[in-house]
């Protein structure tokens, strides 16, 4: 009997949705809190916690990130991957590929010291949207509006002393609806689309900052784009996020690999954890 | 099911459905605990991490 391990450090919706589904399949799930383990050079497959494949569901990055290491290390199928979890874990990472992949995405300039930031903001002009290269939920995203925000925004980073944001990630202001688009992919299907629509006096979308969820309409140049850049980052389970520029048309912003899909199932019909269940018993089949 | 919250010793009713690793919050203060085992009759909670700057999806 196949069994499966769901990674986490903090059970979410998500993380019980799956194990709830996982076991209403027939198949063996057991959860584990990523907090409690411990590697070392000689720890090996043979370890009976992970099962046959391990679902990667950890809320802090770099502890995701270098527990997806360790269990790759030792030959363990993890979904998402090593690769991915790094790519779609850093914006600037997740921009590049994206690009190199001709996936479309808002225009992004990248600066490197406070100083050099400025300089960029001045030559770009506003308004521009300054995110952090770690995070979600829309935390520490702001929309720039001019010289007075830019100098505003550089003193705070710089008091805030940490590696990451001494990197400035400048991104061209979208002219779009007051909504995104979210798509749950799973391999090469898209499994759930949803319009998240931002809430009255406030510009970001997210459902962490109080957006609402509709179901989306997945017409073929959406689907299009998002399996595209899916497979710019190597297939797996994503969550594609899509602005829709009224001139270029969509445009891939973020990519997600521990995605949440709270509201999404709300309002969607499709079984997300189910497809997802089926997908991880495929890839152990292999 | 019950547990006395860790800071202001306020009682913290805990849903029956609840897992470990789950995030239960204490209603007067509001400090975040994280359940470590449960079982028929008790439960064990510790003050959860704070949100870090890489948490995300």
């Amino acid at each position: 009997m196949i069994r499966i391990c769901i990674l986490f450090d903090k059970l979410r919706f998500e993380e019980k949705k799956l194990y709830s589904k996982i076991k209403e399949k027939g198949i063996d799930a057991t959860l584990v809190d990523g907090k409690s383990l411990i590697f070392d050079t000689e720890s090996s497959k043979r370890d009976p916690t992970f099962g046959d494949i391990v679902l990667q569901r950890v809320i802090s990055y770099y502890r995701g990130l270098h527990l997806t290491y360790c269990l790759e290390h030792i030959g363990l199928p993890i979904v998402n991957s090593f690769s991915i979890s790094e790519i779609c874990g850093n914006k600037l990472i997740t921009s590049m590929i994206l690009k190199k992949n001709h996936v479309p995405t808002p225009k992004t300039t990248f600066a490197f010291s406070a100083e050099s930031a400025r300089e960029c903001m001045k030559k770009l002009g506003y308004p521009l949207v300054v995110k952090p290269l770690i995070g979600s939920w829309g935390r520490g995203i702001y929309q720039i509006k001019d010289q007075s925000m830019a100098d505003m925004l550089l003193e705070t980073r710089q008091d805030n002393d940490n590696s990451f944001s001494r990197i400035y990630y400048l991104q061209e202001l979208i002219d779009r609806p007051s909504r995104d688009i979210r798509c749950i992919v799973v391999g090469d299907e898209i499994v759930a689309s949803v319009y998240r629509y931002s809430s009255e006096n406030e510009w970001r979308t997210n459902v962490a900052v109080g957006g609402r969820t509709e179901e989306a309409i997945l017409s073929p140049e959406l689907k299009e784009v998002v399996l595209k850049a899916s497979e710019a980052i190597g297939n797996g389970i994503l969550g594609v996020d899509l602005m829709e520029d009224r001139v270029r048309g969509y445009l891939v912003h973020e990519v997600n690999n521990t995605v949440e899909f709270r509201g999404a199932s709300a309002v969607c019909k499709s079984d997300i954890a189910g497809a997802m269940t089926d997908y991880l018993v495929k890839m152990c089949k292999k | 099911m019950k547990a006395d919250c860790k800071d202001c010793g306020a009682e913290i009713t805990i849903p029956q459905d609840s897992m470990v690793g789950e995030i239960i919050t204490c209603p007067d203060c509001g400090t975040d605990f994280e359940i470590i085992s449960k079982n028929q009759d008790n439960i064990e909670i510790k003050e959860a991490e704070s949100v870090g700057e890489d948490w995300g999806q």
